[in-house]
């Protein structure tokens, strides 16, 4: 039997010891002494949360197919074990070997949100691996980023050895078979980094220089190695249906987030709404084939046992045949007790119809995004939802038995003024009025309806990348003024509304549009005792302001300056298809209160179409 | 059909507490495909039943749980499918039909035995295998046992059903079930009270090796001799 990292004293002594283990259902074992490459794979946040993520189930199975490399995971130690760590001076290790990181070829840290970056700093720190790339020797792993945040890694630069810009599926094996050829030829790690950033997609930070304009704003971002290219293109798999997608998920033992088979249906999104990144930066979208999702799912629910199984996307009811997907589904497994769990599906008839058959219809409430308080907001963000669309399909669901609504919003979208605020809360008032217009003999008890709201961040590579971010208090004052409206509603007591502290949007926002000069702050801050500041229970907001007086940070700069559409962004250098000059287009047009049709309706010519596939290439065979 | 399983948890598993255990048998009967029973209603669950939770930190080589089938292979092909679908460190033992009016395993587990042994320089003295003697001959071991108001005094020798100091070890025959239940940690809780030592964090590590059913003329008998494999 393999031997533990931890001793029985130490895990018997912390949190859910099982986190640290391994050992679950469908783990790859591998003879070390048999394989040329040891990948690390690093989701940065807890066990439960690292293992829910798809991306990594992927990208495991992808590596371990391959016989010359074994991809292990590694997870951020909870704040009991991170503790022990440091006193007992016991190095990070990977759950499969249970041996130390600092061993491995590569260490691939995914990088999903931003209030991952203080973990970052940990998993390097408690792996006994210098925090900067710099102070690296040929002794320590090839650290790598990848993910969403990676498409401005800019804060995050001097960490990291390399970015990959784009879908994991692409360029991976491409840069092991470097690595091997340098390893065999006694190249250095400079050669190595040197090979990386001649692939397409790979970013090397150390290889260019940013130089700085007196008001602050980028004047120059230049190689400074001839190997390195001027513009990093992102990565994307255009034959969804014909790759990497595993057919042996693990299972964990302790109740993951995600505990529970995922079909990711397709990647993208058709349409354009101008506050989401992952709309942009995910196009084209791109279907997978009804055939290959029947033939995952039957194998994922068999070598799993899941009990549950969900469709993944980031708008499902584009899904072009999702009636057949979903009929599929219930036919096959309904009946074996297997839960069909849907995602938030626009609601309509066939919706209702659907979920009524798969959930419990007194137990589960519906979901409606409608992210601004009013059509002309809605009209700005893009978000083609109408106020008609939303009680229609209301209507529909309380006729259906349903009786809680949930809306989701932003507060401090651009040109938001008082009146769309307050129509967050009239907007839940005629929801509301609605069910009561229903016969009193025939209603369920009493409608609740539950509105929340996030604080808008703009993001790099949205159409909103330039504009103006609220500030800590103009976002408290917003959240006042919603809850003021809801209380003078005549449903007041069916309404609910929820709102977040806002000091964690306010850092997410200086650290999503940052530059190179943000990485100070977040070294800072580590050094401090930030770590794990997605969770409100260690967040630690003075820290956190501290760490930015100490580094000389303008937050007035990076949060609630408009940007000129001249300047140059920190993220600039990379091309994610999506052009700069259809970004200042929609940027305009946002503020013109006008709306862009989405891609089945109408091209918009966002510039995508140069991967030569997905929705841009639908009908034109 | 009513089906007894008994099975081992080793090594790291130790470390997976008794609600995942639960969980990862309920997604090892859909692996294996065991025609298992559902509940009926909106979100049907497994019927399946384990016989005594098992501490986190203890190994065993003789857990259960009763489940109900629609249908079944022998008892053969059964283990050979279940334990295809079992992690290291878990393995099935047996699989038995019982009786149509058998009651679950949980109502009727009256004893369990442990193998409990000193981890190296955890000894609560150098000569405690004699002075194990000593304290088991005791006529009444008493212990403060906390209730909801106040401690009282529960004398827990009859819960010791028998005792064995071996070479490197102790075996305990304990008391388990609703009725009355001890733990190992306890009767060495009590073992250092006797010898006034303070006890050493982490001493122990404990096995469980079989749990026992109390029979219809009862008799403490393995749970698994309650049902026949299936030929």
């Amino acid at each position: 039997m393999r031997k533990l990292a931890l001793s029985d004293e130490i895990l018997m002594s912390i949190e859910k010891p099982a986190r640290y283990i391994g050992n679950e259902v469908n783990m790859v074992k591998k003879d070390i002494d048999k394989v040329d490459v040891r990948f690390a794979m690093c989701f940065p946040d807890v066990y439960e949360i690292g293992m829910s993520h798809l991306g990594i189930q992927i990208l495991y199975d992808m590596f371990n197919k391959r016989e010359d490399i074994y991809c292990e995971r590694v997870y951020s130690p909870w704040l009991d074990l991170d503790k022990i760590m440091r006193e007992q001076d016991i190095p990070l290790f990977a759950l499969e070997s249970q041996q130390s990181v600092k061993d491995f070829d590569f260490l691939g840290i995914t990088i999903q949100y931003e209030m991952c970056y203080t973990n970052i700093l940990q998993i390097l720190d408690l792996s006994k691996i210098p925090l900067m790339a710099v102070d690296r020797t040929e002794d320590d792993p090839i650290v790598i980023g990848g993910g969403p945040c990676a498409y401005n890694p800019e804060p995050l630069a001097p960490f990291f050895d390399i970015f990959y810009i784009g879908e994991g599926e692409m360029v991976y094996f491409q840069l092991i078979d470097k690595y091997k050829e340098n390893k065999a030829n006694g190249g250095t790690r400079l050669d190595f980094l040197e090979m990386a950033a001649q692939i397409e997609g790979l970013y090397v930070p150390m290889f260019y220089d940013v130089t700085y304009h007196e008001d602050g704003t980028i004047k120059s971002f230049e190689p400074n190695n001839v190997n390195a290219k001027n513009k990093i293109i992102k990565q994307l798999v255009m034959d969804i249906s014909n790759t990497y997608y595993p057919d042996k998920p693990l299972v964990p033992f302790i109740k993951a987030t995600q505990d529970r088979v995922v079909l990711e249906i397709q990647r993208g999104c058709i349409r354009g709404c101008r506050f989401c990144q992952a709309g942009s930066v995910y196009k084209p979208v791109r279907e997978r084939d009804l055939e290959f999702l029947k033939e995952k799912a039957y194998n994922m629910l068999k070598n799993t046992g899941h009990e549950e199984i969900s469709l993944s996307s980031l708008s499902s009811s584009d899904y072009s045949q999702l009636e057949g997907l979903i009929n599929f589904l219930i036919d096959e497994f309904k009946g074996k007790g297997v839960n069909i769990s849907l995602p938030s599906l626009r609601i309509d008839a066939f919706s209702l119809d659907v979920m009524s058959k798969v959930q419990d219809v007194r137990k589960s409430s519906l979901t409606f995004a409608p992210e601004a308080g009013s059509q002309r907001l809605r009209n700005v963000i893009n978000k083609g939802l109408t106020e008609e669309v939303i009680l229609n399909g209301a209507k529909l669901a309380f006729d259906g038995g349903w009786n809680r609504v949930k809306l989701y919003f932003m507060l401090g979208l651009p040109t938001e003024t008082v009146s769309d605020m307050e129509g967050i809360a009239e907007l839940s008032e005629k929801i509301a009025e609605l069910y009561y217009q229903i016969p009193k003999d025939q209603r369920i008890g009493k409608v609740q309806v539950v509105a929340s709201t996030s604080f808008f961040v703009p993001k790099p590579f949205t159409p909103f990348q330039w504009a103006s971010m609220n500030t800590k208090e103009e976002f408290l004052s917003k959240a006042r003024i919603v809850n003021a409206k809801m209380k003078e509603m005549l449903n007041k007591k069916s309404l609910k509304y929820n709102w977040h502290e806002a000091d964690v949007s306010v850092l997410e926002g200086l650290l999503a549009r940052g530059d190179r000069r943000v990485a100070d702050t977040i070294l800072y801050a580590y050094h401090l005792g930030c770590i794990y500041d997605a969770w409100g229970e260690s967040f630690d907001n003075d820290k956190w302001e501290q760490a930015i007086a100490a580094t000389d940070i303008d937050m007035d700069f990076y949060i609630t300056r408009e940007r000129d559409t001249d300047e140059i962004l920190p993220w600039d250098f990379i091309d994610v298809g999506v052009t700069k000059q259809f970004l200042k287009n929609e940027w305009k047009k946002a503020k013109e209160e006008t709306v862009t049709p989405n891609c089945r309706m109408k091209c918009a010519g966002c510039g995508v179409a140069k991967f030569g596939g997905g929705v841009c290439f639908e009908n034109k065979n | 059909m009513k089906i007894r399983i008994k099975f081992a948890k080793q090594g790291a598993m130790k470390f997976v507490g008794h609600l995942d255990i639960m969980r990862y048998f309920q997604k090892v009967m859909r692996r294996a495909d065991v025609n298992i029973a559902y509940s009926e209603g909106f979100s049907p669950h497994q019927k399946m039943s384990f016989a005594a939770p098992l501490g986190v930190g203890l190994t065993s080589r003789g857990e259960y749980f009763d489940i109900e089938v629609y249908s079944t292979d022998n008892s053969k092909e059964m283990l050979k499918r279940l334990n295809d679908a079992m992690v290291d460190g878990m393995e099935v033992i047996s699989y038995r039909l019982l009786p149509e009016d058998s009651k679950n395993a949980m109502s009727i587990v009256a004893a369990a035995d442990y193998l409990v042994c000193f981890r190296e320089g955890k000894e609560p003295c150098s000569e405690w295998k004699e002075k194990f003697e000593q304290f088991m001959s005791q006529e009444k071991i008493e212990i403060l046992k906390a209730t909801k108001k106040s401690e009282v005094l529960v004398n827990i020798r009859p819960l010791i059903l028998s005792f064995d100091v071996r070479v490197d070890a102790i075996f305990l025959k304990l008391a388990t079930g609703s009725e009355n239940n001890i733990k190992p940690e306890l009767v060495i809780d009590a073992f250092c009270d006797y010898l006034s030592v303070q006890r050493k964090p982490f001493d122990i590590m404990s096995e469980r090796l079989e749990i026992y059913g109390k029979s219809e003329n009862g008799e403490n008998i393995p749970l698994e001799d309650f049902g026949k494999d299936i030929l």
